[in-house]
């Protein structure tokens, strides 16, 4: 951001402070993350760089925690791995079932008591995890559902819901009804209306939710503390119980795969967020 | 008029208005047929449980049905003097059943809770009681032990005859109900609870003020620079917020630890000498470090929302008008950045003050919050009743504060990414 020529000279000596001021906060911000990725291919078993690795030392960096992290005997990930992904992808295809039905019905402008619905909708989000994941304990411990995998995937669906309710409704508040009204004029039943109309034209809402819910029940760590068995186990679980235990550099390599995976999601959720933009700047 | 104005038909010859009326209904039902499959299930799963936990908060029965006859004949008794035989007949009747199902361990505890003393005149009064001989139980029960003989006895075990009871949520805020009936504090030295709550709320606030400080500048950047700059540094805010949780503590802990690089910089620059490394994980630092970075861009982002809404012809004309750059920002542009500023503290508040992973990573002993406590209570002592009456508690402080978002800002305003 240049500064116009006429500036004085102290608000220039301002703005320069300024600008340190958040370059030292970006930096605050994303430098951890960075941390990581080094110290995943280090050597030796410690976690901070070793004089081979500040001098740059091919032989102070190996693949070795990668290793331990697929090969390594009785190691949890493979079966943790398969678990997390087993159950976000089933809370996210039920978030997304539910979700996407409760916002069309909520966008409607005949929807009777609508703040309050909405309250109770979105409530997962804004009620502290850990009390919902008293509460949600309590309600599995009953239904006989404690430590299954139907269990996390109905729990990680409660709080995947309100992201997918919150998207979707947002999508659908510049979406044209007129579309739809001109489908059923042509003679377009409801369910092939929202099938070849409304769907695709708020898809990047709801795949943006999807994405959030995903996110949400990959990442979930608080609930399923409550709900998980041993044969349940999940990667964050397995990231807690070895960063209460003992730092190793496997969770490191484990560490550095989850940031890669977020970067994925990230640009998929930055992509459709622009297209979903374009879109709507068409309706206008 | 109007009542002389004929009634518009439809071609079915109903009036327009009943056809009207109808189809709107039509539609409403249409719509909330949509919500219902969600709200049912989240009513079931989520909102019921919530009142199962209220239940279970003030639930009190297991010392009513323990001793049933007991507080029947206790209805009577004014609680001034000892009670009559009948009492201790009833109590010893009670008690007989007990022992008989190996159930007066549990009395002992709960009776216990209520008043202390209680454990060692049970056990003797099960020893005792096999020689006991019919009638006349009060004499009997009252040589057991002298304090069978003291009527603060019998008034603690009258206390416990209601089905409910407020114990567990005057536990939480550090009290009881004393011999007198009345609500007192615990010892000064006890009051873990207090310190928690307090040590929660001041934890909270700071990373809320702490997270203002750092995103207002970095917001106000983003929303001036040019989009292809600003698309760039935004991935900085983006990325953490799309990064697995432990992910980020992981890297604190590593950042933080005594031979961490955050240490070995500070010797480097000759901070701190090499043998006296400060603890900067496991205390209330770390949990302060650790949030704080965590939880910015939940600040950022609804403040480079409200943020790029806003003109910069504004402050050209503040400046204009003769003002110079801080009177034009502090006067023009802080103004209307105020319910971004809104959104984004009630959110980075309402996240800290139920935070639970973070604080258990890098907190240590002092720097653990009340959501650790809570779990604490869930899985280790097992006091379910307990750990819902502090979750509700921490529930009614969260809604208050959302309440509070709605009004000030209205929750329609919730803006993800």
């Amino acid at each position: 951001m240049a500064l116009p020529k006429y500036t004085e000279p102290h608000y220039r000596i301002w703005h320069y402070i300024y600008l340190t001021i958040c370059g030292a906060v970006f930096f605050f911000l994303i430098a951890p993350l960075f941390v990581i990725f080094p110290l995943s291919f280090n050597a030796e078993e410690f976690l901070s760089f070793s004089d081979g690795m500040k001098r740059l030392d091919p032989d102070a960096f190996s693949l070795r925690w990668y290793k331990d992290m697929i090969y390594g005997t009785k190691n949890p990930w493979g079966l943790a791995a398969k678990n997390s992904f087993i159950i976000a992808i089933f809370a996210t295809i039920g978030s997304v079932i539910l979700g996407t039905v409760a916002a069309l019905g909520l966008s409607s402008r005949h929807m009777p008591y609508k703040g309050l619905i909405m309250a109770v909708l979105i409530s997962p989000m804004i009620v502290p995890l850990i009390i919902s994941g008293v509460a949600i304990f309590f309600f599995m411990a009953k239904a006989g559902l404690a430590a299954t995998h139907t269990g996390i995937v109905l729990a990680h669906i409660i709080l995947g819901t309100p992201f997918v309710v919150i998207t979707v409704t947002a999508t659908l508040s510049g979406f044209d009804h007129s579309v739809t009204r001109a489908a059923a004029s042509l003679g377009s039943d409801p369910v092939n209306t929202f099938m070849k109309i409304t769907l695709p034209l708020i898809l990047p809402g709801v795949i943006s939710g999807g994405l959030f819910a995903f996110v949400t029940s990959f990442d979930e760590v608080v609930v399923v503390l409550f709900l998980a068995g041993l044969e349940n186990t999940t990667i964050p679980i397995q990231m807690w119980t070895g960063l209460r235990e003992q730092l190793s550099p496997t969770i490191l390599a484990v560490a550095t795969c989850l940031i890669i995976l977020s970067t994925l999601i990230l640009v998929t959720a930055e992509l459709l967020r622009r297209r979903s933009e374009r879109l709507r700047g068409i309706n206008r | 008029m109007s009542s002389e104005t004929k009634q518009i038909l439809t071609t079915d010859g109903i009036p327009l208005e009943v056809s009207l009326k109808k189809a709107e209904r039509k539609n409403k039902i249409k719509a909330f047929l949509l919500v219902a499959p969600l709200l049912l299930f989240l009513i079931i799963t989520y909102v019921f449980p919530i009142g199962d936990m209220l239940f279970r908060s003030v639930d009190d029965k297991m010392v009513t049905q323990m001793l049933p006859k007991t507080f029947k004949a206790m209805e009577n008794w004014d609680g001034q003097e000892l009670p009559e035989e009948e009492v201790f007949a009833a109590f010893h009747e009670d008690f007989i059943k007990l022992v008989e199902d190996k159930r007066e361990g549990k009395l002992s505890t709960q009776l216990n809770y209520t008043k202390n003393g209680f454990k060692s005149i049970i056990k003797k009064l099960r020893r005792k009681s096999k020689s006991f001989e019919e009638g006349n139980y009060k004499e009997q029960i009252m040589s057991v032990h002298k304090r069978w003989a003291d009527v603060e006895y019998w008034r603690a075990i009258k206390r416990r005859a209601p089905e409910f009871t407020s114990q567990k949520y005057l536990k939480g805020m550090d009290m009881y109900v004393n011999e007198e009936g009345k609500i007192v504090s615990v010892e000064e030295d006890r009051r873990i609870h207090r310190v928690l709550w307090l040590r929660t709320l001041e934890i909270a606030f700071f990373v809320t003020v702490f997270c203002f400080l750092m995103a207002y500048p970095i917001a106000h950047l983003l929303a001036t620079l040019p989009m292809k700059y600003s698309n760039l540094l935004m991935i900085c805010v983006l990325l953490p917020f799309w990064t697995s949780l432990l992910v980020r503590t992981a890297s604190w802990m590593i950042l933080l630890q005594q031979q961490g690089i955050v240490n070995d910089f500070f010797v480097g620059i000759g901070l701190v000498a090499d043998d006296n490394r400060p603890e900067m994980m496991y205390n209330k630092t770390g949990s302060y470090v650790a949030m704080t970075q965590i939880l910015l861009p939940f600040m950022v982002l609804p403040l480079y929302s409200v943020m790029k809404t806003i003109s910069p012809s504004l402050m050209r004309a503040g400046k204009s008008l003769g003002g110079t750059p801080f009177v034009a920002f502090w006067k023009v542009y802080f103004p209307l950045t105020i319910p971004g500023i809104g959104a984004g503290c009630l959110l980075v508040f309402i996240l800290a003050i139920g935070y639970y992973i973070t604080p258990a990573l890098v907190g240590g002993a002092s720097g653990t919050l009340i959501s650790n406590q809570i779990a604490f209570h869930m899985k280790s002592t097992l006091d379910w009743s307990f750990a819902s009456a502090m979750g509700l508690m921490l529930l009614s402080g969260v809604l208050v504060i959302y309440w509070l978002y709605n009004k000030l800002v209205g929750i329609d305003n919730i803006k993800l990414g």
